[in-house]
């Protein structure tokens, strides 16, 4: 171990013993982008959750008069769209479309991924030489692909966008679980439990679940940083969220033709979408390190 | 030769998840005839039994997919041409981008991972480390977006899209100029992985004996990074570049709708609008192999360069 780890070991061993932290809450806020991370995410999520207290026009609200408004001129702070319509207020109204989006196709693909690695480690044989080959076949086709195919088939609401890229990006997940489960079901205490009387639904609820939230977790973290993505890319494509419902993605979708003459509309919406995944998936850093160090995705 | 198997075992799935996917979906591949008002049911009828579509699924399965096997990979309902030949249109532009990206990605970053382990929690480092993880998270359409923007629109030093200047003589340099913007996009999205892994790897190789060894007996330093070290921190990274296989496709998709740069992934995002089912399997079931098949590729490699690894 060289000498700067080392003071820094010094230093969260210090700071638990001195504060009662816990050493992993120790060790995120050693973190200081995940922290920063954090910061961004709640302000974010604040912003999504008081969108109409916050923003300071109706996102909807057509006024072609005003069209093509630049940033900072009169009373319109990022300028308006090609409709009139409120450039800021937009953003923030689409940040709760493509959090919630990101949010909840996060929840899809934990629980399908745990659901799916668990059985495969505890049932092993076929049922699990079945669910690593169908996550193989996930993994060898782009993502994208994919996604498109879906949304361009199914007709596209935040629902079904949601769905879609919960449903296709549970592999990863899953893998993680049951390689942690064939774990843990080595070890003694597992052995004890069965002696005990055990069953396996008690098994899995009492001791291989609780035994895997680290991963689980992780991963979790960095799959709303990829829905959030992934939403913004088949949204730009025009197989997402449809207008006239903003999310950041379809924002983008028109930007390109109107490069010369309202770049705005380009710069903004990507801008967000950056700044909300780079502070999640440093947030997904930082959990990673304090949850389980010896843990590399 | 299990993993050959398994490869195989993938492919038919791929297939299967990409035929159920096409034909259960709403909408249907007549949606384009139903459209135009001047057909009737009649005419519906023998277009639907002319493709084949009045079949039990299974059986359209069965029929498509040894079709596929000969070869046979149906045609485009759009321009009625085989969809292998459409594909075989479309692929040497997206390898020429594909590779250019992947070799620009792969020199800048195991170059950077290599500074970032020798200089390790310099500001280099924690720059190098930090970049990576924002260009995990840009899109890369907008950062398409925002290279026309600067580059392009406002610049005018590189061209906004195409793969070459329309109505001029072939010039390498016409062609390289094309290709700028795309492969800084594309090789964005591939860095990160590289500058990482080079990172780690080198951190775990330069501190084991054998390289204290050469530095003991005199060796300069520079030979033991590249000749002692670099070779046996790369190895790993081989499957590396299997893994990403996706990874760079999605990207090259994405990248080639943005500059219409004339390859597979527009091909698809076109044929998407179309509901051209035959080249939308088509394309799906291309990726799939040659994914399965760089992926194997990368694990024989492997074996050889690193001869400790065996295959059961």
């Amino acid at each position: 171990m060289d000498a700067v780890s080392a003071r820094a070991a010094v230093r969260v061993l210090g700071r638990a013993r001195g504060r009662k932290v816990s050493p992993a809450v120790a060790r995120f806020t050693r973190h200081r982008l995940a922290i920063l991370g954090s910061v961004a995410v709640v302000v974010l999520l604040l912003t999504a959750i008081f969108a109409p207290d916050i923003a300071p026009r109706n996102p909807l609200y057509i006024d072609l008069v005003v069209r093509f408004t630049p940033p900072l001129h009169g009373s319109f702070v990022l300028g308006t769209d090609p409709l009139g319509r409120d450039l800021l207020s937009r953003l923030i109204y689409a940040g709760r479309i493509s959090l919630t989006v990101g949010f909840s196709a996060m929840l899809v693909s934990a629980v399908v991924g745990t659901a799916v690695g668990t059985l495969a480690a505890f049932r092993g044989g076929a049922v699990d030489g079945f669910f690593m080959r169908v996550t193989d076949v996930g993994f060898s086709l782009p993502s994208i692909f994919l996604l498109l195919l879906l949304a361009a088939f199914i007709s596209p609401s935040v629902v079904s966008i949601t769905l879609i890229i919960g449903l296709t990006s549970w592999m990863a997940t899953a893998r993680l679980v049951r390689g942690q489960i064939l774990t843990v079901l080595k070890l003694d205490f597992i052995e004890a439990a069965r002696a005990g009387g055990a069953s396996d639904l008690r098994l899995v609820l009492r001791h291989l679940l609780p035994n895997s939230t680290a991963p689980v977790v992780v991963a979790a973290t960095l799959n709303v940083a990829d829905a959030i993505l992934a939403e913004s890319y088949v949204s730009f494509l025009g197989y997402g969220i449809q207008p006239p419902l903003a999310s950041w993605g379809n924002m983008l979708n028109n930007a390109q033709s109107y490069f010369v003459s309202a770049p705005w509309l380009a710069v903004f919406p990507g801008l967000m979408i950056t700044l909300a995944v780079t502070s999640i998936n440093f947030i997904g850093d930082g959990l990673r390190d304090a949850l389980d160090p010896r843990l590399k995705i | 030769m299990r993993r050959l198997f398994q490869g195989g075992a993938v492919l038919v799935g791929v297939t299967v998840i990409a035929f159920a996917l096409l034909h259960l979906a709403p909408g249907g591949p007549l949606a384009m005839y139903t459209l135009t008002t001047s057909m009737g049911a009649e005419d519906l009828a023998r277009i639907s039994h002319e493709l084949g579509l009045d079949q039990p699924l299974p059986v359209q399965y069965a029929r498509w997919a040894t079709n596929l096997v000969r070869g046979d990979w149906g045609r485009s309902y759009r321009d009625s041409r085989p969809v292998l030949v459409d594909i075989a249109d479309r692929l040497p532009g997206t390898v020429e981008l594909m590779l250019a990206s992947l070799l620009l990605a792969i020199g800048i970053g195991v170059a950077v991972g290599i500074l970032g382990a020798l200089r390790r929690y310099s500001i280099f480092d924690y720059l190098a480390t930090t970049g990576a993880m924002v260009s995990l998270s840009i899109p890369t359409f907008w950062f398409g977006l925002m290279m026309i923007f600067v580059f392009s629109v406002s610049l005018g030093w590189i061209p906004s899209g195409d793969m070459y200047s329309l109505g001029r003589p072939f010039s390498l340099l016409d062609r390289l100029h094309h290709l700028v913007g795309p492969v800084t996009v594309l090789g964005l999205v591939l860095v990160a992985p590289w500058s990482r892994y080079t990172r780690s790897g080198m951190l775990e190789v330069l501190y084991q004996d054998y390289v204290r060894t050469a530095r003991a007996k005199g060796v300069p330093a520079p030979r033991v990074v590249v000749q002692h070290a670099l070779r046996n921190a790369l190895i790993p990274l081989l499957t590396l570049a299997g893994v990403q296989l996706p990874m760079l496709f999605g990207g090259a998709l994405v990248t080639e709708t943005v500059f219409s740069w004339p390859g597979m992934g527009r091909f698809f995002v076109d044929s998407l609008g179309y509901r051209d089912y035959p080249v939308l399997m088509g394309i799906l079931i291309f990726t799939a192999i040659l994914v399965i098949l760089g992926n194997l590729l990368a694990d024989l490699l492997y074996a050889v360069v690193d001869p400790r690894i065996r295959f059961g």
